[in-house]
């Protein structure tokens, strides 16, 4: 099944004259930057799912809220479809165009507005990206925690809508937990004002529901942002395993003991293999697992937990463990993680990243079934995981030109992530559903709880005009992706093994 | 003593089909604690009380899963016998309080600035639908970003989107060590200290500043509390203060008081306001100062005006006000008739709780 939108299945799109709708727009907006040339409209078919690519009918690169305002009152009037688009570097295909849309980029909103050290926050653009908040906060010894491998280049507004997590939030919490206010136009080009400057806001929790959905119930034209003081100190421990569940079971000892570090990851062979060779972190090759540890905190009781955690790998069965020495090493430890993706990339044309979660109990079982679905269908599979709370990114690598292997990888990827929701997990911790996931939403939920998301959606945007398509699968969809499909555990091929 | 487990799902859903159906108002009560915080709500009582019991729990994952019906207390038990906790440190205001009512009212206790608010550590959630379903949203992982997020939209929406009848959390371990000091001073001066130590990394877990002293709480590795505990001095406090704090047991609460009692949220770092000089107004700072205890005699108007224009939003406390929550913004308020009007189109979880037209 295709992921490219199919009216069928998502629902009919309102059909409007490109020309017309340009002109409509020119003279509306006479001062907004209007792509419309197939030459201009090219570098922003995809996002960082680059498998699947769309040209929008339009791209709008507004410079003013007003013209964020004055834009979608415009579609809202005329029908048209709007796609936000931050920095493109999702993962789920939730900024792809739609040949019927406009495609609206909030990359020109780029200016940090406010730093108040004081009250410890942030008021940014939605353009700013992700790292640049930190950058400005570091004068004052504050940082903004959520950090997504891609914090260089991503942005605020689509940390947002993603709800981005990064290697630190078990202990300091994923976006949601780390705004405090944000700005938002609805496709009805109403502004408003969710959430406050207070630790809480009168009425319901809008913040939370905007946090994570994806584009599709407004946009986001401002952040407010909690800061936090940098940790005095922090230390990273490298433990190496001879086998991945022993590496697994020591990331719920750790936790078991006590101890909520701030970074605890763990990556597998084939992923300590690409890193090493791409930026040399000192990770040991012969290892079939290592973890990350990173503990930080006052000085004092850093070191007392380094000593607890040493004391628990060690009983774990970890067969060296190594302390970073220095800053760094320490930064040399992270690099290898935080490019595992791109690593990865360079050990074949292409790489499919999967992005489930599970109970981390269940890790064993799920990596079983990750090694054999990689025999069965002949792709390797690296495993880089987000160990502390649970967040695999099995890593599918494939080569789109030999025929069939794309279709092969997102066979694969779809099985994996079935396998997390049989485990009791999600279909996605950080990535979002985008369009990539939209059949995988059949399996976790049903359709009554789908029909309550779709009742969610009509509240602030009755005619499905933001986004439409991403997130949350029409019932007919689901439908049709049940009957050729693994659902309610009746199976295609029962004769094929299951983990 | 903790009761046997009991899963009442199925009556619940038919209590809800049929006031759906004949369109009769429900009133949702867990172990009516919190009666007083919102508006008066006209309906058939539906009781989640027999809807009890730990469905699951698994101290390793640092995730419970309770049912709307258990006790606070249990639920606290629960986890003090694995040696962890709810970070958010949720008031009772009474024996009978349950866990439907601590995530529906949303409310959190001193230590809520650092460790975050209920719906921080709420990672999923079941619900029972207008049409009398009950359905799950996110779980039992610590991350899940399909669909979008009902169980924190439950949380502090008080009833009156669905009917809750169970809930999974985030929990955490408790600290190696705790202190609990006092330290004389001006309030001025609290507040320049509290925003200079804002920015250190130092383990503070919550601050008040009462009868002319900032009350402070340490909590964290054995080192770090006992190297901030010299740093700052200070007296002793017994930690049963922060007790008495939450569950408003502290004599500026008590009952004799005429003046009625205002929540005062503001952000970080704000001054005293004008009207906190008033001589008919007494002030309690906790959060350090982002929440604000008032007791005082200007009208609410004049005080939810005060408070707004420091970015903040004012509640009224004491029980029987015909506005508790401060009014919404037309477009906020629009949205949030929306919302309702989607996912209880009868009108029948808790009408008017929150507002007049929710
Ligand atoms: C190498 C690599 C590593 C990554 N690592 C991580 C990681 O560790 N953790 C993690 O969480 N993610 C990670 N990601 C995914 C991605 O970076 C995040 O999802 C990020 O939040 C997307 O931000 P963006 O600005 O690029 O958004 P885009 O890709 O432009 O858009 C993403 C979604 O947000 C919506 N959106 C964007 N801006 C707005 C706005 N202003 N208002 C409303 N909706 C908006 C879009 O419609 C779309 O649905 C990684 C990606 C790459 C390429």
């Amino acid at each position: 099944m295709n992921i490219l939108y199919d009216e069928r299945l998502d629902g009919e799109l309102p059909a409007n004259d490109k020309q017309q709708v340009l002109e409509r727009l020119q003279h509306a907006l006479p001062s907004l930057t209007l792509l419309h040339r197939e030459e201009d409209l090219r570098p922003f078919e995809c996002d960082g799912l680059s498998a699947y690519r769309v040209l929008p009918m339009l791209v709008a690169l507004p410079d003013t809220l007003e013209q964020v305002e004055q834009l979608m009152r415009t579609c809202h009037d005329m029908g048209v479809p709007v796609v936000t688009r931050g920095a493109g570097t999702g993962l789920s295909g939730g900024a792809l165009p739609l040949e019927q849309g406009v495609l609206l980029v909030m990359s020109r909103f780029k200016q940090i507005l406010e730093v108040d050290p004081d009250a410890r926050v942030a008021r940014v653009q939605p353009g700013v990206r992700n790292l640049a908040i930190s950058e400005a906060a570091a004068p004052y010894g504050l940082y903004y925690a959520p950090d997504p491998s891609s914090q260089i280049a991503c942005s605020i507004g689509g940390n947002v809508a993603e709800n981005a997590g990064g290697v630190h939030c078990l202990k300091y919490g994923l976006t949601v937990h780390n705004v405090l206010k944000i700005e938002v136009i609805t496709i009805e080009g109403e502004r408003m004002t969710i959430g406050s400057d207070a630790f809480d806001s009168p009425g319901f929790d809008l913040l939370a529901l905007f946090t994570g959905s994806e584009g599709m119930l407004g946009v986001v034209t401002e952040v407010t942002v909690k800061l936090l003081p940098q940790p005095e100190n922090a230390k990273v421990l490298m433990a190496s395993f001879d086998d991945v569940e022993k590496a697994g079971k020591a990331v719920g000892d750790i936790i078991a003991a006590g101890i909520i570090p701030g970074g605890l990851e763990m990556m597998d062979k084939l992923a300590i293999k690409a890193a090493e060779d791409f930026v040399h972190a000192g990770y040991p090759m012969e290892a079939e697992a290592i973890l990350l540890c990173e503990l930080d905190g006052v000085e004092a009781d850093v070191d007392d937990d380094c000593d607890t955690v040493r004391g628990v790998l060690e009983g774990a069965g970890a067969i060296d463990i190594s302390l970073a020495r220095d800053d760094a090493e320490r930064a040399r430890f992270w690099a290898g993680r935080k490019n595992a993706f791109p690593a990865v990339g360079r050990m074949a044309p292409d790489y499919y990243c999967m992005d489930g979660t599970i109970p981390r109990r269940e890790l064993p079982r799920v990596l079983k079934g990750i090694a054999a679905l990689s025999e069965e269908s002949g792709l390797p599979v690296a495993n880089v995981f987000h160990a502390g709370d649970g967040n695999m990114h099995p890593l599918v690598l494939f080569d789109t030109n030999k025929p069939g292997e794309l279709e092969l990888a997102e066979e694969v990827g779809g099985k994996i992530l079935e396998l997390c929701v049989e485990a009791g997990g999600s279909i996605t911790g950080e990535h979002g559903v985008g369009r990539e996931k939209i059949n995988q939403m059949c399996t976790q939920f049903q359709p009554d709880e789908i029909t309550v998301f779709h009742a969610v959606k009509a509240a602030f945007d009755e005619r499905r005009l933001l986004n439409p398509g991403k997130n949350i699968p029409t019932l007919q969809r689901c439908a049709e992706f049940g009957a050729m499909h693994v659902h309610n555990n009746e199976l295609p091929h029962p004769d094929l093994p299951r983990f | 003593m903790a009761r046997q487990h009991q899963d009442m799902a199925e009556a619940l859903c038919e209590r809800v089909r049929q006031a759906d159906h004949d369109k009769t108002p429900l009133k949702i009560v867990g172990g009516d604690t919190k009666a007083f915080y919102g508006r008066r709500v006209e309906g058939d009582i539906l009781s989640t009380r027999d809807h009890h019991g730990i469905s699951h729990y698994d101290p390793v994952e640092l995730i419970i899963s309770v049912r709307a019906g258990t006790l606070i207390s249990e639920l606290e038990a629960a986890l003090d016998a694995e040696g962890q906790r709810l970070p958010f440190e949720p008031p009772h205001f009474g024996e009978s309080a349950t866990v439907g009512g601590m995530i529906a009212t949303g409310l959190s206790g001193p230590r809520r600035p650092w460790a975050g608010s209920v719906r921080d550590f709420v990672l999923g959630s079941r619900i029972i639908t207008h049409e009398g379903k009950h359905l799950r949203f996110g779980g039992e992982v610590m991350k899940n970003v399909a669909g979008y997020d009902l169980s924190r939209l439950m949380a502090g929406a008080q009833g009156t989107l669905g009917l809750l009848t169970e809930v999974s959390l985030k929990v955490l371990p408790k600290p190696t060590a705790t202190h609990s000091l006092r330290l004389a001073m001006p309030l001025a001066s609290a507040l320049e200290s509290l925003a200079e130590w804002g920015r250190q990394p130092l383990p503070i877990t919550a601050a008040a500043y009462h009868d002319g002293a900032l009350h402070l709480r340490l909590e964290g590795g054995p080192s770090s509390v006992a190297a901030t505990r010299e740093r700052l001095g200070g007296d002793v406090l017994d930690d049963e203060f922060w007790t008495q704090l939450r569950e408003h047991q502290l004599p500026f609460f008590a009952d004799t008081d005429e003046r009625p009692l205002w929540r005062l949220s503001l952000p970080n770092n704000t001054p005293a306001l004008e009207l906190e000089t008033r001589s008919d107004t007494d002030v309690l700072y906790d959060w350090g100062g982002a929440q604000r205890w008032v007791r005082t005699s200007i009208d609410g108007r004049s005080l939810r005006d005060a408070v707004a224009t420091a970015g903040g939003h004012a509640t009224c406390y004491t029980p029987g006000a015909s506005d508790p929550f401060m009014p919404l913004a037309p477009s906020v308020a629009k949205y949030h008739r929306r919302l309702k009007a989607t996912l209880d189109p009868n009108g029948i979880f808790n009408p008017g709780r929150l507002y007049a037209e929710v």
